[in-house]
């Protein structure tokens, strides 16, 4: 017997946040202008000591307003994405469950767009209109998940074959609406349809986006991970979840809310990025095993590191062209998805 | 340490004393209807019977006689339509879902899990009601799940996943798991279904001797005539949501009553410890 121990619980993060800032520094250097080590350092050593002044231009320009700001979206996407992904294989009791396969990226993308589509008409002060796209796509993400909840309902009961051809379904259908909208509407600043449709990280934000996107992640893991024992117990099914002390009820309301709300987050800055909701958390469960009070955390972490990474990936293989970060993760992610459907099946 | 003694509770508790009832059914109904509009699809009528402490009740009935929906009302998770179920004065439907954890452990029919888990932390999922929510398992939890495997002679289970094992060592551990709720009530759905002879021999011998050291007042749901006979303190007699009568074994069994019952012909005999047989008679 050997139950989880806060120490154990931490190392494990340690490991991967180590390997995250490994990533990181990879991203920083590679791409269509290569950064080297050297510089990197100095240029940082220059930050800490308060001499930003004499920093090279290079490192002011590419890596400051550049290359960083993104892999801090890509930070927080992985993670929301991941979480929101762990939430929901446990929330729906099936291992395939994943936003973009359930269809509920689409729905946080079609209401973000309806925000865009908005915002111009309404007037509001600048600080809740920076929140209107994010706030849109979580109630997209909230009612696609809805949707697709009483659509894989048979006999009142969840029929995980059903769920998924119902999300996939449902995807395909928000994603023809999409089309529609972006191909009908030339409002200003809506992105393009490739973005939604295929996810990307290129778009820069002002900082207060940065800042909605880290409080709302913060607050809505923290609020799954309070309920992290209740999820392990409702693996083995809702029913025996109640008898063993689960408030069934309330757990579902945290964690469908709080994962929709993950889900709007991450799509409203970089469409729907695929798989990374399927393939991270079942990573981390082979790693560390099923115990959601280590797998929501080292999901959050493999999330971040794993679109960082594709990310990188999706700057550099055809450069200087680049490819959208939700091709690299459909690429790895899609064979994964079909694998475990076979092995499920079988 | 004994193993009784780290599965017992509070020793100043009352209910751990005499043998005084514990679970008290009164006048309970149920109506189940698949929408409020339409006629109910299945009614439980009203049904009554008492449970003490250390005590073995066994819900007897064939298919659809209601023996479940009875026990999921007795879990509190069902609300009666009328009448009330009360254990230790409590009524078991009010209970929070912790509370009602604390005091009432079930063991049912099959579990599914949907990633694998070692046995351990299967038996440690019973320990969940018993701490704050968010929280890691307290060296007491450890001892507890341990003992309560030890309990079920499934100590040597402890690091086996729960995919690999057999059906009677699932069934086992299933129990521990029960067992380390520490409840006062344990409820079990069909516990032998799926379990070849010994396994089932095996399983009620350790629920009686349970039963006695812990004090657990034990309901079992079966349609087992024979397994209900030789280990039931009292029967509870159900047919298509009635229950017909409430006693022990010997003067519940006779003839008529069950082959009306159970729709078949069978003989039943007394036997030297008390307890009847009930042997199933070929149609012809």
């Amino acid at each position: 017997m050997r139950p989880l121990t806060l120490r154990r619980l931490f190392l494990q993060c340690l490991i991967l946040v180590v390997i995250l800032l490994v990533v990181v520094v990879i991203a920083i250097k590679f791409g269509a202008v290569p950064v080297s080590l050297y510089a990197l350092g100095r240029d940082w050593l220059r930050v800490m000591l308060g001499k930003s002044s004499q920093i090279s231009s290079d490192y002011g320009l590419v890596v400051q307003n550049i290359r960083l700001p993104r892999i801090v979206l890509g930070i927080m996407v992985g993670a929301s994405l991941s979480v929101a992904g762990t939430s929901f294989q446990a929330l729906l009791r099936n291992p395939l469950a994943d936003p973009y396969v359930l269809g509920v990226s689409s729905g946080a993308a079609l209401g973000a767009i309806l925000a865009l589509i908005a915002e111009p008409h309404l007037t509001l002060p600048p600080a809740f209109a920076a929140m209107l796209t994010p706030f849109g796509a979580f109630l997209g993400a909230a009612a696609t998940i809805a949707g697709v909840y009483f659509l894989g309902r048979r006999q009142g009961q969840i029929d995980s074959t059903t769920l998924l051809l119902g999300g996939v379904i449902t995807a395909s259908f928000l994603s023809a609406i999409i089309m529609f909208l972006m191909s009908t509407i030339t409002s200003g600043n809506t992105r393009g349809m490739a973005f939604w449709l295929m996810g990307n990280l290129s778009t820069s934000f002002q900082k207060s986006v940065y800042w909605i996107l880290a409080v709302g992640f913060f607050a809505a893991t923290g609020a799954i991970y309070t309920t992290a024992n209740d999820l392990n117990l409702l693996l083995a099914g809702e029913k025996e979840a109640m008898h063993l002390g689960v408030d069934v009820p309330r757990v579902r309301l945290v964690v469908y809310i709080a994962a929709s709300l993950l889900t709007g987050l991450a799509v409203s800055v970089s469409g729907a990025v695929g798989y990374v909701g399927l393939i991270v958390p079942h990573v981390m469960r082979l790693i560390f095993g099923s115990d959601h009070r280590t797998l929501l955390p080292t999901a959050a972490l493999g999330g971040a590191i794993a679109v960082v990474f594709a990310d990188t990936l999706a700057r550099t293989i055809v450069a200087p062209a680049e490819l959208a970060v939700g091709a690299v993760t459909a690429v790895v992610g899609a064979p994964l998805f079909i694998y475990l459907l076979h092995r499920r099946l079988a | 340490m004994s193993s009784g003694s780290a599965l017992a509770r509070n020793p100043s508790e009352p209910a751990r004393l005499g043998h005084e009832i514990r679970l008290a059914v009164e006048q309970v109904s149920y109506a189940y209807s698949a929408n409020p509009a339409q006629a109910p699809l299945f009614t439980l009528e009203a049904t009554s019977f008492q449970g003490r402490s250390g005590e073995i009740v066994a819900i007897l009935g064939p298919n659809a006689s209601g023996k479940s929906t009875l026990l999921q009302l007795i879990a509190g998770v069902l609300q009666p339509l009328s009448g009330r179920i009360l254990l230790n004065g409590f009524v078991t439907h009010s209970l929070s879902p912790r509370t009602r954890a604390q005091r009432i452990a079930m063991v049912q029919q099959e579990s599914r899990l949907l990633f694998p888990a070692r046995a351990w932390e299967f038996v440690l999922q019973g320990r969940h009601a018993h701490g704050r929510s968010l929280r890691f398992e307290s060296e007491d939890d450890v001892l507890i799940a341990k003992n309560a495997l030890v309990q079920v002679g499934a100590a040597d289970l402890s690091d086996r996943w729960m995919d690999q094992i057999s059906g009677g060592e699932k069934q086992r551990v299933i129990l521990a798991r029960a067992l380390a709720q520490q409840p006062l009530l344990l409820l079990l759905d069909e516990p032998t279904l799926h379990l070849d002879i010994a396994a089932q021999v095996g399983l009620l011998d350790a629920l009686r001797r349970l039963a006695a050291e812990n004090r657990y007042t034990v309901v079992i749901v079966t349609h087992e005539l024979n397994l209900a006979a030789e280990y039931a303190d009292s029967v509870v007699l159900m047919q298509r949501g009635r229950c017909l009568r409430v006693g022990p074994p010997a003067a519940i069994y006779q003839r008529e009553l069950l082959e009306q019952v159970f729709q078949t012909q069978l003989s039943v005999e007394m036997r030297a410890n008390g307890r009847p047989h009930v042997t199933v008679l070929s149609a012809t």
